[in-house]
């Protein structure tokens, strides 16, 4: 069954997944790339498999958008 | 970076996250986690703490060298483990063929080896996070020395 929290989550990682392709500043792309984990991660616990949920809360939302930042503060913060 | 905000709140933060990563590896046969999510927290937490207090700081906790040992480490222990099957009788990784004891179902020792293989799997990947953060963060000059 479809409710309407489904709907608005999958219209947000819509939006969040192409708000990263088109952005020019990489740190929002970043932090925008670590609210669309964070959402992904709500599904896959609404999916039924907290196991993958919590594996995606750690690396999608964690590990992923720290390792961005050390990379982004090595380099230049635009394109 | 020298914030008091990210300070305190990671100060705050990080002891929480690492019970959290160690009960998810400990726990990871009777309920969801597991080795790898578990170590992926634990890695997660150590990284904050390197990127809010600087990488001097944070090597001082854990050196480059002492996680490049831990990840050699992990998989060596993994390897041990399962060859213990081998030695007594059974296939490699064998758990109950082996004869460990299994006990009931829903208690803490309950599964054999799966404990122990966890614990190695979270060493492996907490460890090789940690090193790939500081590979990434190292300041080079312009012949690749560090500095």
């Amino acid at each position: 069954m479809i409710t309407i929290l489904d709907i608005l989550l999958l219209l947000f990682l819509i939006v969040c997944a192409v708000a990263v392709a088109r952005i020019r500043d990489l740190l929002s792309a970043v932090i925008l790339f670590a609210a669309y984990s964070l959402v992904m991660a709500i599904i896959w616990q609404m999916l039924g498999s907290p196991d993958v949920a919590i594996t995606e809360a750690a690396l999608g939302a964690g590990v992923t958008t720290f390792l961005f930042i050390a990379a982004i503060s090595r380099t230049q913060r635009t394109e | 970076m020298d914030d008091l905000v990210t300070h305190s709140v990671c100060r705050f933060m990080v002891p929480f996250v690492q019970l959290y990563g160690v009960y998810l590896i400990f726990y990871g046969h009777l309920s969801p986690g597991g080795g790898f999510a578990g170590g992926a927290v634990v890695a997660a937490s150590i990284i904050l703490y390197a990127l809010s207090f600087g990488r001097e700081t944070a090597s001082r906790r854990i050196a480059s060298g002492v996680s490049q040992l831990m990840e050699s480490g992990g998989g060596l222990w993994f390897i041990l483990v399962g060859l213990f099957g081998i030695l007594l009788g059974a296939n490699f990784l064998a758990n109950k063929a082996a004869g460990f004891y299994l006990g009931t179902p829903g208690q803490f020792f309950s599964s054999g080896i799966i404990v122990l293989l966890s614990f190695g799997i979270g060493i492996k990947v907490a460890s090789t996070m940690i090193t790939l953060y500081y590979n990434l963060s190292a300041e080079v000059d312009e012949h690749g020395n560090d500095i």
